[in-house]
């Protein structure tokens, strides 16, 4: 009979080994990616991926023939201020509906919940009705008016502000503070793990977003990221794959750095936000 | 046929030691309860006895067979958790049957076994409930029939009844000594509780500071404690440790006051004297006689509880009966029967009669 | 985890809300509601519930290239959807994306978690590689998996070589190209179902996995009869938020395959685009946009009965 010792280092030998497998294959795109970013787009397309002429040429590039700084700068700029507005909007609807009475608070929560149901992609056309009826195409407020709020920031923080000791709050009325004192003093210091998490949420929601800022940019001054890169990569005409493998390094690499560096808020703010 | 626990040591990586040379021979059938304070290390020896716990150094054997390295599931044993550890997705009767089906005993024998244990408990009319329907003391059944269920010769229970309310650990408490009779199972039990190790144990052992401080009957735990510390653990209110000197071989100045004549001889000059509440003799005494204060008083319904402190300020706690009446800041007189225990300077039980009872 | 809800906390509430509103202390909370809540509902009634009724509206309509309604048809743009074939396969590959993303995403979540819930010296280092897609936005993804697929230079091209195997032609097949938009998708979603699965497995208590150690066990069974039912809270959050997200997808199939080929990833968001942007047809996209809301309020409402339900046991 084999001891705990012996079947313990088996199990872990096994488990290394397809913890290393495992990770290989998530990371197999991003070193390919990295990688051939630092090759010439000669090389890259003969299929040389173990070519020694490493440069940053194809970075310089990107930098100076390409608009993507100003692509990263309008991202930067729409993200935001939509993850400020979404700070700022919800949580004062997420402080209606917990803190305040007032007829109807239940057929209004209603509506904001009826609203997490419906897809904004089907939302499209009276959108970009709309948008352009107020002459914000290809402006960022185009991007940034239609997710001025969002209910599921609110429903987020709604969980999280009832779960706000009462006593703060009995505390406070006593001391004689108004509703936007006691929002601003109590409930939002307390709270701010959670908005810190809906920040997080917002902003990489943003970040991400496609389908609408492609209908409503059409010029490189309000172009985002995401339909940047597609706008490269129509526009190299003879399939510059090193400097367009390199443009997408530049966007994934501070995201990463950024992600984890948050890592330990972003893990906690999943699961509170996953079953609550 | 035992539990045979030989220098058992447990050493985290960090390098704190939690357990040393831990002894211990645990018989066959026997009801034994390892108790001592939280953070002693009476959980992470029950754990190493189950084998969810690697031993850093020492042996266990489970009947004659060396176990240091079997899987729990290899020991034939048993275990009871603090937290039930019920799966909450279950009912009643596949929780008890949960590990009897994973390991594919047929059908009908687990039927058997799962239905018998539920009626030892008492258990038959909620089968079908989920645990999150069932009341603490039912739940505390529940982990309780799984045990029971499994048919292993050995039971171990961590802390079973620490989340009952006072009245349901009792009615519990009488529960698990029951079973463990009628059973006949050799039940390691570990509490934090020393009424709970004086109600059910055959044996007690005494765990404190990583070592253990004694084996023995609850009477030989309690009549002759090994040293102060199993002294002061045992009884309600906890024993009086004052200091004393020696004035003849057969006599002790106590707490530079009283004088208690003894039957033994004495040869250390300076030592403690343990003197268990109910054996101090507490006088009402005018200012001058005096040498102690009231405190508080306790009323328990039988007797009362004076809690006081000596001119030169220690505590004292004594047993009076109910119908003797002091007031708070009254002034007292307190002397002490000849029912002491004496220990050296470095707490170690030196009454006389020890001898006699040594290891027992 | 499961222990605060929404329905832990509404009871008190309500008799709070009696005794306040005997004394009158609630008088004022009229107006700082509308000054709270106020913004956001008008801002939801501009953005969401306004376009869902016109969406609807129009789609009952015959529209004009600029979108405006010319004729009332009923249910008309409706049946002519269903009953157009090349409707019906669009939702049939749609199905079989959100069925494949699905069904690897969380396979694939679930052993990445459950590996890496072990404890072993190094583990961390795994947890953070495993949660790396989380960073990677559409665009970057798309541009990633796009190389590999690429048929002259591209990676498993080069695999496939060196193995002297077939080179298969990922996007230019119907199948082919399923795949590579499923892979990329499970890709991407990965990290951040990875790390929503470790959570829920690391919250489980030690005590059952100990309980049924001392039992005899076996790790396999633990797994499915332990840490699948605890988990199942999650396991059908993520299900729900996938089947979502992929019935939702666009970015990817805009960038990777355009819909082709022969619309074979023609799905149904990118078809609503398609139609209204490009086919300048707005009734026929605006009743699609109907039928992709139907789908997903379905499913948003399934998940949100259950969390009220918070778990299943």
């Amino acid at each position: 009979m084999a001891n705990i010792d012996e079947r313990n280092v088996l199990k872990n030998i096994f488990s290394y080994f397809l913890l290393i497998l495992l990770a290989v294959v998530i990371l197999v795109p991003f070193f390919i990616g990295i990688w051939t970013s630092f090759l010439p787009t000669a090389d890259i397309l003969k299929g040389n991926y173990f070519s020694t002429n490493i440069s940053l040429t194809n970075y310089i590039d990107a930098f100076t023939n390409t608009p993507i700084l100003r692509y990263l700068g309008n991202t930067i700029v729409v993200a935001t201020i939509t993850m400020f507005a979404h700070l700022l909007f919800c949580s004062m609807s997420a402080y209606a509906f917990v803190f305040l009475d007032f007829k109807y608070k239940k057929f209004f929560f209603a509506l904001f919940m009826i609203t997490m149901m419906l897809p904004s992609e089907a939302a499209i056309i009276p959108n970009f009705q709309t948008v352009k009826a107020l002459g914000l195409l290809d402006h960022y407020s185009a991007m940034i008016v239609p997710s001025l709020t969002s209910a599921f920031g609110t429903f987020m923080l709604r969980q999280s502000f009832m779960q706000t000791p009462k006593e703060l709050k009995e505390a406070a009325d006593i001391e004689g503070l108004n509703h936007f004192q006691i929002f601003w003093k109590v409930v939002l210091p307390y709270n701010r793990i959670s908005l810190i998490t809906l920040g997080a949420y917002s902003f990489l929601g943003a970040w991400n977003s496609y389908l609408w800022p492609i209908l409503v940019t059409f010029s490189n001054n309000s172009r985002v990221i995401q339909n940047g890169l597609k706008q490269l990569q129509s526009e190299e005409t003879f399939n510059n794959w090193g400097m367009i493998q390199a443009s997408a390094a530049i966007i994934v690499i501070p995201t990463i750095l950024v992600l984890f560096i948050g890592q330990h808020y972003f893990k906690s703010g999943l699961n509170e936000g996953a079953v609550k | 046929m035992s539990t045979l626990l030989t220098n058992v040591c447990k050493q985290y990586d960090q390098g704190k030691t939690v357990l040393k040379n831990v002894t211990a021979e645990i018989e066959t059938g026997e009801f034994f309860v390892i108790v001592g304070p939280s953070g002693c290390g009476k959980s992470t020896l029950l754990r190493m006895i189950a084998g969810l716990t690697q031993i850093s150094d020492g042996e266990i054997s489970i009947d004659g067979q060396v176990v240091n390295n079997l899987p729990p599931k290899d020991r034939n044993l048993t275990m009871v958790f603090q937290s039930y550890a019920l799966f909450p997705f279950l009912s009643v009767w596949d929780n008890v049957a949960f590990g009897l089906k994973a390991r594919k005993h047929d059908q009908s024998e687990v039927e058997e076994r799962v239905n018998n244990a539920l009626k030892m408990v008492n258990l038959e009319d909620l089968k079908d409930r989920k645990p999150r329907e069932l009341s603490g003391g039912q739940r505390q059944r529940v982990a309780l029939a799984r045990a029971v269920a499994s048919d292993a010769k050995i039971c171990l229970m961590d802390e079973p009844l620490s989340n009952l309310d006072a009245q349901l650990r009792i009615k519990m408490r009488q529960e698990i000594y029951a079973l463990q009779r009628k059973l006949g199972i050799t039940l390691i039990y570990v509490t934090h509780d020393q009424v709970e190790a004086m109600t059910m144990a055959d044996h007690i052992m005494v765990l404190h500071d990583s070592k253990v401080q004694q084996i023995g009957t609850p009477a030989e735990i309690y009549k002759t404690p090994a040293n102060e510390f199993v002294a002061g653990f045992f009884g309600v209110p906890p024993i009086n440790i004052l200091y004393a000197t020696k004035i003849s071989d057969k006599a002790i100045r106590v707490n530079n006051d009283f004088q208690v004549d003894l039957d033994q001889t004495v040869t250390e000059k300076e030592l403690k004297v343990g003197i268990r509440p109910n054996e101090l003799i507490v006088e009402k005494a005018d200012e001058l006689s005096a040498n102690a204060t009231v405190q508080n008083v306790e009323f328990l319904g039988d007797e009362k509880i004076v809690y006081a402190t000596f001119s030169n300020g220690n505590e004292v706690s004594a047993i009076v009966p109910s119908d003797a009446h002091f007031d708070m800041f009254e002034n007292i007189k307190i002397t002490s029967t000849n029912n002491v225990l004496l220990f050296n300077q470095d707490g170690i039980n030196v009454t006389a009669n020890r001898e006699d009872l040594i290891n027992a | 985890m499961l222990k605060t809800s929404a329905t832990d906390v509404i009871p008190e509430k309500k008799v709070e809300a009696k005794q306040k509103s005997k004394f009158k202390l609630t008088a004022n909370d009229k107006y700082y509601a509308s000054i709270f809540a106020g913004p956001s509902l008008f801002l939801l009634g501009l953005f969401v519930f306004y376009p869902m009724f016109r969406t609807l509206y129009i789609s009952l309509f015959l529209t004009n290239t600029f979108g405006n309604t010319t004729l009332f048809v009923g249910l008309e743009n409706y049946v002519k959807l269903i009953s157009s074939p090349d409707f019906v396969s669009s939702m049939w590959v749609t199905l079989v994306y959100v069925v494949g993303v699905t069904f690897f995403t969380i396979a694939m979540g679930l052993l990445l978690a459950n590996l890496a819930s072990q404890k072993l010296p190094g583990i961390a280092i795994f947890r953070t590689l495993y949660s790396v897609t989380m960073g990677v936005s559409v665009s970057v993804a798309a541009i990633f998996w796009l190389f590999i697929f690429n048929p002259s230079a591209g990676f498993f091209t080069l695999l496939t070589k060196m193995l002297n195997l077939p080179t298969i032609n990922w996007l230019a097949n119907p199948t082919n190209a399923m795949w590579a938009i499923i892979i990329t998708t499970v890709w991407m979603h990965l990290g951040f179902v990875f790390l929503v699965f470790l959570g829920a497995i690391e919250s489980v208590p030690t005590t059952l996995y100990e309980a049924a150690d001392v039992e005899g066990v076996s790790k396999h069974y633990q797994f499915f009869h332990i840490t699948l039912p605890m988990i199942s809270p999650t396991l059908f959050f993520i299900s729900t938020i996938t089947i979502i997200g992929s019935f939702k997808s666009f970015g990817l199939i805009d960038l990777i395959t355009k819909g082709g080929p022969t619309n074979a990833t023609n799905m149904l968001v990118y078809r609503i685009y398609n139609d209204a942007f490009f086919g300048g047809n707005y009734a026929k996209s605006s009743a699609e946009a109907i039928i992709l809301t139907v789908i997903i309020a379905f499913f948003t409402y399934l998940q949100f009965k259950f969390l009220e339900k918070k778990v299943n046991y």
